[in-house]
């Protein structure tokens, strides 16, 4: 299992698109990857349970991965968060 | 009209054309038949009051020549006076022909001219801005640039839907399923569309023989009028919305959210695209039935995944805020 902190870099938080972008990357790996915020833990394969975290900009999540490709799933995903999915940075 | 055959239209197809009451032009060839075979090249009209009245340029020969009652009376005053050389003149060009509106009749010299030229003259019973309107409708309908497209053209909850694909898509299969569940079937396997008033895509069977039969492997041909009833199908309808159905693909990535909106481009018109992949125990149906309802709440102007993520964006900052606020050190 692997735990990846990462902090929201975007000024406009996890709205639909990036949780849209977080969910198909997600599900190109076989590993159950996960996002938790202040000890809520949801599937980072589910767009409506990425959006229910409610991670607005500058908000602490962790990454959390197991499986096969673990490593390979969290850090594609941590890319995702530092990118600030092509959106405006805070 | 870009793109298109050349049409053949003479005016004996204009005079037997098969309208429907509210759209019957109602005419008569009352001199001139030889001119019957004479071909319409423009989907427009002529009032050649001017070209009576002696000025002939740019004169619009080529179209068809309206004759209403202003330019009824001009030719009997040409008549009483004896002056017979405008009209002459007029039959020197090759008219396509010449169209009396509320049941006017012209003079026998003119209908001796017009027989002498070879040019049809019709009459009709509507006046000239009832058959103005109507004849234009009629022309363009006609001239009208089209195309035509494999696939499956339905109608559901009012909103007409092309469903397209590759052959054993199971495009066929949905559109049974939606007659099945109350909507309508406009074609099938091949749509010929026209683009009317250059914006709209107005979709109808290829050919009338065929009409609503349907190809259903494992059936044969199938006769959808008698099965289901005259309530389950329809002539023509307007392509509002194109679902795409293809076999689902791992490595595609398919629209989750529906912001980003694809369009497809049908004779230059744009009409908005979905890409449904197609697997197993997915109930397709159900899917376009759903578009087509989200389709009709845009039109309404309501978009629930804009909406959706306008709510979402709102929360966010809220969230946002509140964070600030509770982690200052002066609290």
């Amino acid at each position: 299992m692997i735990e990846l902190d990462t902090t929201i870099k975007n000024r406009a938080g996890i709205h639909a698109r990036p949780s849209a972008m977080i969910a198909q990357t997600a599900v190109k790996f076989s590993s159950r990857i996960f996002l938790e915020k202040n000890g809520n833990r949801i599937n980072a394969k589910s767009i409506m349970g990425i959006i229910t975290l409610a991670a607005s900009f500058g908000s602490k999540l962790k990454i959390i991965a197991e499986g096969s490709d673990e490593q390979a799933a969290a850090d594609a995903i941590k890319a995702l968060f530092e990118s600030g999915f092509n959106e405006e940075l805070g | 009209m870009i793109g298109n055959e050349p049409k053949v239209f003479t005016v004996l197809d204009l005079v037997d054309l098969d309208l429907k009451e509210q759209n019957a032009l109602g005419l008569k060839c009352v001199a001139g038949r030889a001119g019957l075979g004479r071909q319409i090249t423009v989907p427009d009209l002529n009032r050649p009051g001017l070209a009576l009245a002696g000025f002939y340029e740019s004169f619009a020969w080529n179209r068809l020549q309206i004759f209403g009652r202003g330019e009824c009376a001009y030719l009997a005053k040409l008549d009483a006076e004896g002056s017979h050389q405008s009209v002459q003149t007029l039959f020197s060009y090759q008219l396509p022909c010449c169209i009396f509106t509320s049941s006017l009749l012209p003079s026998e010299s003119f209908l001796a001219a017009a027989e002498g030229a070879g040019c049809a003259v019709l009459t009709t019973s509507l006046n000239s801005s009832d058959f103005s309107g109507r004849v234009i409708r009629v022309l363009s309908d006609i001239f009208a640039p089209k195309t035509t497209v494999h696939g499956v053209l339905v109608e559901v909850f009012g909103i007409g839907i092309l469903l397209v694909g590759d052959s054993g898509v199971g495009k066929s299969e949905t559109a049974l399923e939606l007659i099945e569940r109350g909507h309508r079937l406009v074609a099938d396997d091949v749509v010929e569309i026209r683009c009317v008033n250059g914006s709209i895509l107005m979709g109808q069977g290829a050919n009338k023989v065929i009409g609503h039969h349907m190809e259903i492997r494992g059936l044969g041909i199938i006769n959808i009028t008698h099965l289901f009833g005259v309530g389950a199908i329809r002539d023509k309808k307007q392509i509002q919305l194109v679902c795409q159905l293809e076999d689902w693909s791992p490595d595609k990535v398919y629209d989750r959210i529906g912001m980003d909106e694809l369009t497809t481009e049908i004779l230059g018109v744009k009409v908005p695209k979905l890409e449904i992949p197609v697997k197993p125990g997915r109930n397709i149906p159900i899917i376009v039935e759903t578009a087509s309802m989200n389709e009709r709440l845009k039109k309404m102007g309501y978009h629930s995944a804009k909406e959706f993520n306008q709510n979402i964006m709102r929360w966010l900052e809220s969230e946002n805020a509140r964070a600030l606020y509770f982690s200052r050190d002066d609290y």
